[in-house]
């Protein structure tokens, strides 16, 4: 792609901003990923090192306060020999629950496709979204009634696992590996799942009895972190949902799990979970996650859409929405069997 | 079956292997990764077999894999008819937390599907080179059999593999 593009972006959002600035903040945020794009791009040709000017350029720039989309990535060490890297992106709040389709598509195929470790950090989304693991049966694990009246967004995602609702007080950790990448550890999920508790050990250190309970991150025998992975042949992908604040009413869109971890005990969900909110500040547990990742890799800043737009375009993900005429299937398949219909 | 997977899982917990079913005729061998690892079998790096008769080749995940995954409590298998090539995945199995690919040691056609999996996911636990078998596949290439390991070898890669982490 060449260098004048990415100049051609630049002049379109400052004319879009300017005219419709109110109006196009949307818009504003495609350009801008867009930018994102074309930069990223050239910073990968260059194998340049994309620190903060980039998240620091295009809010004084043009004024934007609060962008819809944001990446920054400081440039830690980059001991190159010593530790295998690992490219870090964070992604601010996103604003549709598309959006955050969009995410699992981008982490399934850089799962598939990319032959680089992610580390990927994104603070939420704004909409409650229910997203189900690779398995799941609406049926059994939601309200569908509620869900459909209430218009809730479902999603099943291409990892294993179960069912969270998530807002904009979720975080999402996300770690994409090659399978050699970390010495000794073999992949499967559960040296996967030791070793991610490992690594959040270190952002926790000691605080609220933090440790990995099954397979879910607890204080005590509090959940605040849902676990789920998929392995290839070649790379695994481990991502957490952090409930970092919840809505207790989102819950009711949830049934009681069959297959629960035997700690829960037959706990409702207000009895089961708890908030990270009261046990660390939001902005050090996200500082500590990507020290601690550090430790492990050297970190290295790259915008996630610039890789995904080079990549394999032949891709197709099987994270999607569940339609309204699937969810109300599943209920009148469950009403019909309870009533012993064929 | 509840019964046959407190079996297995109890002989697994004192390492002993699981007697194959007399009508399977297959001899088996301890490994000393614990696992048990079949003769007359050929097998994966990726830690599938495939049993290879006639013009038929069934295909599923070794006892050494299903025994790092874990409980399976789902498997996703193509349909009939569909086109496997060796190396790629043909499907998935979950476990808990995890879906992991599942990989054709071979080519060919998709003739059969175990369609027990869909209500039994843990066959695949309990019994991986019996009733857990996953597919059969009509070979297009018989000569890739003689890239696959043999079950000395694989009882060996196995070892190494476990070793080393």
């Amino acid at each position: 792609m060449p260098a004048c593009i990415h100049e051609l972006f630049v002049e379109f959002i400052v004319s879009v901003y300017h005219r419709h600035h109110h109006t196009y903040m949307h818009a504003f945020g495609i350009g801008l990923t867009g930018l994102v794009v074309a930069l990223g791009y050239l910073m990968k040709q260059k194998n340049h090192h994309i620190s903060l000017p980039l998240q620091l350029l295009l809010p004084r720039r043009f004024g934007i306060t609060d962008s819809s989309f944001y990446v920054c990535g400081p440039a830690l060490k980059d001991i190159k020999g010593k530790s295998p890297s690992l490219k870090f992106e964070r992604r601010k709040k996103n604003t549709r629950p598309g959006i955050l389709v969009r995410q699992l598509h981008i982490e399934e195929q850089l799962l598939r496709t990319s032959s680089e470790n992610w580390c990927i950090i994104n603070d939420g989304t704004n909409d409650p979204t229910i997203v189900m693991g690779f398995s799941g049966k609406p049926a059994e694990l939601l309200e569908i009634e509620s869900v459909l009246h209430d218009q809730v967004p479902v999603i099943r995602r291409f990892t294993g696992g179960g069912t969270v609702i998530v807002d904009h007080q979720t975080i999402f950790v996300t770690f994409i590996c090659n399978k050699e990448t970390v010495p000794d550890l073999q992949p499967y999920p559960r040296p996967i799942m030791s070793w991610s508790s490992s690594l959040y050990s270190k952002v926790f250190g000691g605080i609220g009895d933090f440790h990995l309970r099954e397979n879910d991150y607890v204080f005590g025998n509090h959940k605040f972190g849902g676990n789920a992975q998929s392995i290839t042949k070649n790379k695994w992908i481990h991502h957490t949902s952090f409930l970092w604040d919840f809505d207790v009413r989102n819950m009711a869109y949830l049934k009681l799990p069959k297959l629960a971890p035997a700690y829960r005990s037959a706990r409702g969900h207000l009895d089961f979970i708890c908030r990270l909110k009261d046990y660390m500040p939001r902005s050090t547990f996200i500082d500590k996650t990507v020290e601690a990742a550090g430790t492990q890799f050297s970190l290295r800043s790259l915008e996630l859409e610039a890789v995904v737009t080079c990549s394999e375009t032949e891709f197709r993900p099987s994270t999607r929405f569940l339609t309204n005429e699937e969810l109300a299937a599943a209920a009148a398949a469950v009403s019909e069997q309870q009533l012993g219909l064929p | 079956m509840a019964l046959t997977m407190w079996a297995s899982s109890t002989a697994n917990a004192l390492r002993i292997s699981c007697a194959s079913k007399p009508h399977l005729s297959l001899a088996f061998s301890f490994s000393r990764c614990f696992s048990t690892v079949l003769d007359g079998l050929k097998y994966a790096t990726s830690h599938e077999w495939v049993k290879h008769e006639g013009s038929v080749a069934t295909i599923g995940i070794t006892d050494h894999a299903q025994d790092h995954l874990g409980e399976v409590v789902f498997v996703e298998l193509p349909e009939p008819g569909v086109s496997v090539s060796q190396g790629k995945g043909f499907g998935a199995v979950e476990s808990v937390k995890a879906t992991s690919d599942v990989n054709s040691p071979i080519s060919g056609e998709v003739v059969e599907v175990n369609s027990k999996l869909t209500e039994a996911p843990g066959l695949i636990n309990s019994s991986p080179y019996e009733e857990g078998w996953m597919i059969k596949v009509k070979p297009s290439s018989p000569p890739e059999l003689e890239s696959l390991m043999g079950s000395k070898e694989y009882t060996k890669f196995c070892e190494e593999e476990d070793a080393s982490h």
